[in-house]
C-alpha cells in the first residue's frame, strides 16, 4: 500500500508526525511529500488506488487502522476536488506531488527542463526570455523581473550575486514556505538560472527564522543539488559556476525590505538604505544583486519549462500568469491557490474559500498583509491584479487574503498596524518610528470618544505616507485608513456601550 | 539543559571555536549570534569583544546588531521559549482573547518568564500557517489550530 502524507509545516503543526509514527508500524510504502495547498484537509494523507491519488483528511493518529483498511471515509481522487481541480497549476505544479528532496523525481516531472533549456541560451537570451513571460515581482512592489536582471546583467564586476528574499514577513502568507518545503528544487533552479542570466555565480537564501522547517528542507535540497552536480563548478556538469547558500533572519519584519535585506545578510543591523544606488548596481557587498521573492524565481523554471508566451497567456492586463493566492484568517476552506490573475476578490472569499469557518459574514478582508488596505464586501467586484487593487486603493502584495468575520473591532485591527509598524521600524525616519508610536496613542483617544482625533489620525497617515523612506511606514496608513474609512462605526467611540 | 543556567557561565574557549566555525562566511555575524544562541541560549556577554576582533569591528558594533533582531538575547530565557502568533490572520481566529487567557494564567506577560523560569513568552509576527490558526511555536516545533485548552497543553508538557 503506498500512502503520501504531508510533511508541510500545517501538516506537523497539526500531527502528521504523529500519524507518520503510527503508519511506520504498519506494512505501508509512505512518501512524506509538501502541502497540495488545501490547509482545512491537514494533516492530509493520499492513498494510491489503482495509480490515482485519493484524499483523506484532516487524519488522526485513530484513523489509521480504517485509513489501512479502506473504510474511513475521504474525499475521493485528490486532484478532482473542487478546489484543486479549478487551479492552473504552474509554480506549484509539484508540490505536494513528490518527495521534496527527490532530484529524480524532480526531473521526471518536468523539473530542470528549463535549465536545461537556458543553458543552451547565452545570458541576454536568458534575460529576455524572462521580460517576454511578463513575470512581475511576488514579493510585492511588483516590478518586471526581467527588467531587474536585465539591470544586473549589464553592470560590469567582478563578482554579482543573486539574493532570494525568503523573510516572507506578511501575515496571512505562505506561499515562500509552501514552495521552499514541498518543492525546494524549483527554487534552486530558478536561482541557478537567474545567475546564468546576469552572470552571477553565488546565491544566498535569506529565510526567517520562524520558518525552521523551510530552513531544514531547503539545506538539504541545497546539499543534494550539489551533491548531484546540479550546483558546484559548473550546472549540471555543462553550465557555469553557480553555488548557494541558505542564510537565516532574526525575526525581523523590516528585514524583508530588500535593502534592509541586504544589510542584514553583511551582517549589519537591518536599516534601511537609502536609494539609488539600486541594489542591481550595489547590492550585496557592493556589487551587483538580483532581489527576488521566492515565488518569482519558484516561477522561472516553469517559464523556461513551457516557454515564456505560454506562461505571458495567463492573466489579466499587465498582470500576467498566475498568481499563487494565499487564503487566511476565518475561512472555511483555507490555503494556497494558483490561479491566473483576475478573479474578482468575493469570487476568492466566498466562493473559493466557502466564507467564513465561525460562519458568521464576512466583514473585512485584508489582502497585502499587514501593510495592505483592508476591504468590504461592497467592493469584492475588484478584480485581482496589480493595478485593479491598486485603483480600488489597496495592493495586492505578496497576495495574502486574509478574511475576518463580523467580530472583528477594526478600530483594534488599524491600532495593531500602528502599533506593529513601532514595533519593527527600523527606526531610520521620523515619520516611521515616532509617527507609528502617536498613531497609537491617537488611536486610543477615538477609542475613549475624542472625535477630534480622527482628523489628527489623518494627518499623521499623510505625514507617514509622505515622509517614510520605505513601505513600513509609508504604507501602514493603507489599514489605518482603509479601517476608519469603511468601518465608521467602530470608530465612533463609547466602544463599551456599543459591545 | 545545563547550557541554560546562568551559572555555567560558558567559557572563551567554547566562545572562540563558536565563531571560528564561521569566520569564512561573506557577512558572518548573523550565524555566528544565531550559532551562539543554538550554543548558550544567549549571547553571552563575554562574546562580543571575541566577536568583535575576529571581524575586525567595533564593539558597539556588535552590541548594535544583537539589540536590533528580536531573535537575540543577551541573558538566558526561561528553558523553554513559546512563541504565539499575533499577527492578522490569527487575529481573525481569536488569537488576542487565547493569548490573553494564556497569560494570565501563566501570571506573566509578553517577553516575560513563568515564575518557575520554564517558559518564556514571546510575541513572533506570523508563522505562515495562516489559514490553521490560531499558532505558536515551542522550540522549533509550530503548533496549529490551538484553543486556550490545547495551547495549555502543549506549554505544560514544555514544563510550565
Ligand atoms: C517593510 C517591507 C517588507 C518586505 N518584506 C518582503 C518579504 O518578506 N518578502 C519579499 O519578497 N519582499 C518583501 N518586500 C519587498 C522587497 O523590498 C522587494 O521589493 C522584493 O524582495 C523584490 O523581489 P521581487 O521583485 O521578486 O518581488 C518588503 C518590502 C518592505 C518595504
Ligand atoms: S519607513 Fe520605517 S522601516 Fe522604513 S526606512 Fe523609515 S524608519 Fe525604517
Ligand atoms: S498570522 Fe499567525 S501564523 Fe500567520
Amino acid at each position: 500500500m503506498k500512502i503520501y502524507l504531508s510533511q508541510d509545516a500545517v501538516a506537523r503543526a497539526l500531527g502528521a508526525d504523529e500519524v507518520a509514527a503510527e503508519l511506520a508500524r504498519h506494512d505501508v510504502e509512505l512518501i512524506r511529500v509538501g502541502s497540495r495547498g488545501m490547509t482545512w484537509l491537514e494533516p492530509l494523507a493520499e492513498v494510491e488506488i489503482d495509480g490515482v491519488r485519493h484524499a483523506f483528511g484532516p487524519v488522526t493518529v485513530s484513523d489509521v487502522p480504517a485509513l489501512l483498511a479502506g473504510t474511513l471515509d475521504g474525499h475521493g481522487p485528490t486532484e478532482e476536488i473542487p478546489f484543486f481541480a479549478n487551479q492552473t497549476r504552474l509554480t506549484f505544479q509539484r508540490c505536494g506531488v513528490i518527495d521534496p528532496l527527490d532530484l529524480d523525481a524532480y526531473r521526471a516531472h518536468g523539473g530542470l527542463t528549463g535549465l536545461e533549456r537556458a543553458l543552451d541560451m547565452d545570458g541576454l537570451g536568458v534575460v529576455e526570455e524572462a521580460k517576454a513571460s511578463g513575470l512581475r515581482g511576488r514579493g510585492g512592489a511588483g516590478f518586471p523581473t526581467g527588467i531587474k536582471w536585465e539591470t544586473v546583467a549589464k553592470a560590469e564586476a567582478d563578482q554579482k550575486y543573486i539574493v532570494c528574499n525568503a523573510d516572507e514577513g506578511d501575515s496571512g502568507t505562505f506561499a515562500d514556505r509552501m514552495i521552499m518545503e514541498g518543492d525546494p528544487f524549483s527554487l534552486i533552479e530558478g536561482m541557478a538560472i537567474a545567475g546564468v542570466g546576469v552572470g552571477a555565480t553565488k546565491g544566498y537564501v535569506y529565510l526567517r527564522s520562524e520558518y525552521p522547517d523551510a530552513i531544514r528542507v531547503m539545506k538539504a535540497a541545497v546539499e543534494v543539488a550539489r551533491a548531484n552536480g546540479l550546483l558546484g563548478a559548473s550546472l549540471l556538469g555543462k553550465g557555469p559556476a553557480f553555488d548557494m547558500e541558505i542564510r537565516v533572519g532574526a525575526g525581523a519584519y523590516v528585514c524583508g525590505e530588500e535593502t534592509s535585506l541586504l544589510n542584514s545578510l553583511e551582517g549589519k543591523r537591518g536599516v534601511v538604505r537609502a536609494k539609488p544606488p539600486l541594489p542591481a548596481l550595489e547590492g550585496f557587498l557592493g556589487k551587483p544583486t538580483v532581489v527576488n521573492n521566492v515565488i518569482s524565481l519558484a516561477t522561472i523554471p516553469v517559464i523556461f519549462e513551457k516557454g515564456a508566451a505560454h506562461y505571458a497567456n495567463f492573466g489579466l492586463g499587465r498582470s500576467k500568469g498566475t498568481i499563487p493566492l494565499q487564503i487566511a484568517g476565518n475561512v472555511k476552506y483555507g490555503g494556497l491557490y494558483e490561479i491566473a490573475f483576475g478573479l474578482p476578490l468575493g469570487e476568492i472569499v466566498n466562493d473559493i474559500a466557502g466564507g467564513t469557518r465561525s460562519g458568521q459574514p464576512v466583514k473585512a478582508v485584508q489582502v497585502g498583509g499587514p501593510l495592505g488596505a483592508y476591504f468590504a464586501p461592497h467592493q469584492f467586484d475588484t478584480p485581482f491584479g496589480y493595478e485593479e487593487f491598486d485603483g480600488a486603493g489597496g495592493l495586492i502584495g505578496h497576495a495574502g487574503l486574509t478574511v475576518f468575520d463580523d467580530t472583528a473591532d477594526m478600530l483594534g485591527m488599524a491600532r495593531f498596524a500602528m502599533e506593529f509598524c513601532a514595533v519593527e521600524s527600523c527606526g531610520k525616519c521620523t515619520p516611521c518610528r515616532i509617527g507609528a508610536v502617536r498613531g497609537v496613542e491617537t488611536i486610543d483617544r477615538i477609542a475613549a470618544g475624542d472625535m477630534a482625533a480622527k482628523e489628527l489620525l489623518t494627518d499623521l497617515c499623510e505625514t507617514m505616507t509622505d515622509g517614510s523612506l520605505c513601505a513600513l511606514g509609508g504604507f501602514t496608513p493603507y489599514p489605518v485608513m482603509s479601517a476608519m474609512t469603511l468601518f465608521p462605526e467602530d470608530f465612533a467611540g463609547a466602544r463599551e456601550a456599543a459591545e | 539543559m545545563q547550557a541554560n543556567s546562568p551559572a555555567s557561565a560558558p567559557d572563551l574557549g567554547a566562545i572562540q571555536e563558536v565563531i571560528e566555525a564561521y569566520t569564512h562566511l561573506e557577512g558572518p555575524l548573523l550565524p555566528i549570534l544565531h550559532a551562539m544562541m543554538e550554543a548558550f541560549d544567549h549571547v553571552p556577554e563575554d562574546a562580543v569583544q571575541p566577536i568583535a576582533d575576529a571581524l575586525n569591528i567595533g564593539r558597539a558594533e556588535v552590541h548594535g546588531v544583537i539589540s536590533f533582531y528580536h531573535d537575540f538575547r543577551t541573558l538566558p530565557a526561561g528553558r523553554h521559549i513559546v512563541k504565539i502568533c499575533r499577527a492578522e490572520a490569527c487575529q481573525a481566529l481569536g488569537a488576542n482573547g487565547l493569548a490573553d487567557a494564556v497569560l494570565t494564567r501563566l501570571g506573566t506577560s509578553w517577553h516575560g518568564t513563568t515564575p518557575n523560569g520554564a517558559v518564556t513568552i514571546e510575541p513572533v509576527y506570523c508563522l505562515g500557517l495562516c489559514a490553521n490558526g490560531p499558532a505558536a511555536m515551542i522550540g522549533d516545533k509550530v503548533v496549529g489550530a490551538l484553543d486556550e485548552a490545547k495551547l495549555e497543553r502543549v506549554i505544560s508538557e514544555a514544563g510550565a
